[in-house]
């Protein structure tokens, strides 16, 4: 049985491998990959306390994660696609204004 | 039980007359504007004829009580108006005067622009001085009075694009101001001690005083302050110095304001109050002196003027100060019957004046007048008329007045006749002055020459320049009628002395006899024998009249005496007035700048407070403190949100950094805490 601590530890890992992602990385689909990352590290840290627990409100909650995330890339990827028809470019540093 | 009057209609309907003027009128027609004004202004008048015609049938004093207006615990003011003796004869003054002078402004005012606001304001005007003189209470009095000096103030600034004008204004209402305070401090005294501004009830409530001869009382002061609301309004020492100045104003408003009716109103309210200053015999004192003296220091300043309305203008200060002077000696009755023959003759002068300078094409300096009586003969006859009143001579409506407080004034203190008969003097000297100026001798002028740029100032008016011609009707016939009742107006108080019958005193008799003393006026001048409400009940001795007569004599005298050396100076020997003015350098100097008392107020007064307001309120208080405050305020604002905007990029990545960093501070506070 691996215990609790480990999921915990890996979890932080890719959590926090998802924030540095979202705050150097200048290419927009990269910023989205490190959203998805964050949200799996969180994901996993919810499995892992529910499996611990035996409570599976963990796991309906994961679900539900990854509902919204699949709802969130299908909306942001054509969000993406829209932003770079208009302005040919997917570095943020050049998309900081909130008008065209 | 009287027939309701329907008082209230008399004030308002002038008030509708200028509504309408006043917001429709720039699309008017002139016929239309002169249509509006003259129906209500006449529809004013005709009311005050129909309560006349009936006014010995009611049981007088009448009040009618309108609505209320004031109720705040024991306290109540209404509006509610009063009609008796004297409201009635003001109020056929003011109409009538008001509505002849409509009239003639119709053809005085015809070519200038703003043709509807002129008509409004003296509509306005007519509105407020009927409150004035039909108010029942000293508050209503009080609205009117203010009301007065509203459209005073804006028919001076009529031609408000013309600096001294709008300045004149401006000085009218800031003088006014100051009697204004006076005023209201006396009606703060009658709240507190009586409780009460009605005419009726604050009369009631002086009723027990006696008359305070020891110091200075209730009534003393109430008296005073009275005065001083008195003197501003009615251009009494010290607060003349704004009326002839008032001059600026259209001719027609200073017939109508500036010396029939407004300037009165001063002498009315301490008429009215006759309750208070008889039981106040410092302040009738106070009130007569300030009249003696005002009559003969305008007289003199009236006779080294020029411009021919300011010569009308210090006649009337004069004028207004020896209806002060009856009122100081308790002639309340004498006053007022002054008060209404200076208003017809007073009126014609100014408005006769107004046809001379209409006819000249706006030109005021006598020294540049003369010869005109066979140029403008209606002009000429009504001006006569008018001036023969105003200085005294028999039989026209001037002298039976003047007499009247002369001799009533001598009963008082022969000081005061005294001065009264050397005024008279001064007063038919420069009356005549103008006169011969005006109508006599050489014309002097260069009207009737063809065009000439150097009178441009003058003609700034607008009035044709067309050469001397004679006013049209509509301005002649009120000349006319006014001229009628100057002649005429005198013989309603013909004295018992001289064979009448006192008509006029006998009228007033229930209004001023109602409420006075059983005990009679002690009079603190030394020669004072008899309470003078004995005076006038016609009880006199044969051998008053006889000396009576005596006195009339001396002072019919003096007046021929003016004239004739206005003859003398101004027609027979035209070089000697100059020589006299050379002889007498100083004081002819003195004189002819008005004994410097306007410089000496802008020195003791005006310049310090503009010092004060522009060095202390101004930079000092309003831009030092209160703009610096709120400047800074602004500046604060403003600084902080610079240094912060700059955290707004528009960058994403420093955004989720800053989201980063707080959820940072959030969890480790949380941790730290736990651990506590």
């Amino acid at each position: 049985m691996i215990p609790l601590s480990y999921y915990l530890v890996l979890s932080g890992i890719l959590f926090t491998c998802g924030v540095l992602g979202f705050l150097i990385k200048r290419n927009i689909i990269t910023i989205f990959m490190s959203i998805e990352l964050m949200l799996n590290g969180v994901n996993l840290s919810f499995v892992a306390f529910a499996a611990q627990w035996h409570v599976l409100g963990g796991q309906v909650f994961v679900f539900f994660v990854m509902v919204v995330a699949a709802a969130e890339a299908a909306v942001g990827l054509a969000i993406i696609i829209a932003v770079y028809r208009t302005r040919e470019t997917l570095n943020v540093d050049r998309i900081d204004l909130l008008k065209l | 039980m009287t027939a309701n009057l329907h008082l209230w209609l008399i004030p308002i309907l002038p008030l509708i007359g200028a509504a309408i003027n006043g917001l429709l009128g720039k699309r008017f027609s002139r016929q239309l504007v002169v249509t509006v004004a003259l129906l209500f202004s006449g529809a004013a008048f005709a009311m005050a004829l129909w309560i006349a015609a009936q006014f010995s049938s009611l049981s007088v004093p009448y009040t009618e009580f309108l609505t209320p207006w004031i109720r705040a615990g024991n306290f109540q003011v209404d509006f509610s108006f009063y009609l008796d003796q004297l409201s009635l004869i003001m109020l056929l003054v003011v109409c009538g005067v008001g509505f002849v002078i409509h009239v003639y402004s119709v053809g005085y005012m015809w070519e200038e622009g703003g043709f509807y606001r002129f008509f409004s304001y003296l509509n306005l005007f007519l509105f407020f001085m009927l409150t004035l003189v039909l108010a029942s209470n000293y508050l209503l009095m009080f609205v009117g009075w203010e009301g007065v000096g509203l459209a005073s103030y804006l028919l001076i600034g009529f031609w408000f694009t013309k600096y001294s004008a709008a300045s004149a204004g401006k000085k009218a209402f800031i003088v006014n101001r100051i009697g204004d305070f006076g005023f209201l401090i006396a009606l703060f005294l009658m709240i507190k001690h009586f409780g009460s501004l009605d005419f009726g009830q604050v009369f009631k409530s002086v009723q027990p005083f006696s008359p305070e001869t020891a110091g200075v009382g209730l009534l003393t002061t109430i008296g005073l302050l009275l005065l001083i609301g008195a003197c501003g309004k009615s251009a009494q020492i010290p607060l003349y110095v704004w009326l002839p100045d008032a001059m600026e104003g259209p001719t027609p408003v200073s017939a109508l304001i500036h010396a029939a009716t407004m300037v009165t109103a001063g002498v009315y309210m301490i008429s009215r109050s006759h309750a208070i200053f008889e039981r106040a015999p410092m302040a009738l004192t106070a009130v007569a002196i300030v009249g003696v003296l005002t009559a003969l220091f305008a007289a003199t300043i009236g006779i080294c003027q020029t411009d021919i309305k300011k010569v009308l203008a210090y006649s009337t200060i004069s004028q207004l100060g020896y209806m002060f002077l009856a009122c100081g000696v308790a002639a309340f009755s004498a006053g007022i019957f002054h008060l209404m023959t200076h208003a017809f003759f007073k009126g014609l002068l100014f408005l006769a004046a107004g046809s001379v300078i209409h006819g000249l094409g706006g030109e005021q300096d006598m020294r540049n007048m003369g010869g005109l009586r066979k140029k403008i003969p209606w002009t000429f006859w009504t001006m006569t008329a008018a001036t023969f009143a105003i200085s005294g001579i028999p039989p026209f409506a001037g002298f039976f007045s003047k007499d009247e407080i002369l001799w009533r004034a001598y009963q008082a203190s022969w000081a005061y006749w005294l001065i009264g008969v050397f005024t008279a003097f001064l007063t038919s000297f420069y009356m005549f002055r103008l006169w011969f100026l005006t109508f006599f001798g050489e014309y002097r002028g260069d009207v009737g020459l063809p065009d000439e740029p150097g009178r441009a100032a003058h003609t700034s008016h607008g009035h044709g320049r067309h050469g001397i011609h004679e006013s049209p009707k509509v301005m002649l016939v009120p000349l006319v009628i006014l001229a009628i009742l100057s002649v005429a107006g005198g013989w309603v108080g013909v004295s018992g002395s001289l064979g009448g019958s006192d008509r006029f005193d006998k009228f007033l008799g229930p209004v001023f006899r109602s409420t006075a003393l059983k005990v009679g006026v002690q009079l603190l001048e030394p020669g004072v024998t008899a309470p003078p409400e004995q005076q006038t009940e016609g009880t006199e001795p044969k051998t008053g009249h006889a000396t009576e007569l005596m006195f009339t004599g001396i002072s019919v005298a003096s007046a021929l005496a003016g004239l004739f050396l206005a003859w003398l100076l101004y027609l027979r020997r035209p070089q000697l007035p100059e020589r006299i003015a050379h002889a007498l350098n100083g004081f002819y100097e003195a004189v002819l700048n008005k004994y410097y008392v306007d410089e000496f107020y802008a020195a003791l007064f005006v310049k310090p407070l503009i010092a004060v307001s522009t060095k202390v309120l101004w930079h000092g208080i309003d831009q030092g403190i209160i703009d610096a405050g709120v400047d800074s305020a602004a500046d604060g604002a403003r600084e902080v949100s610079d240094s912060v905007r700059h955290m707004q990029s528009g960058n994403i990545r420093s955004y989720a950094g800053w989201v980063a960093l707080g959820a940072f501070a959030v969890i480790a506070y949380m941790v730290w805490t736990g651990v506590q």
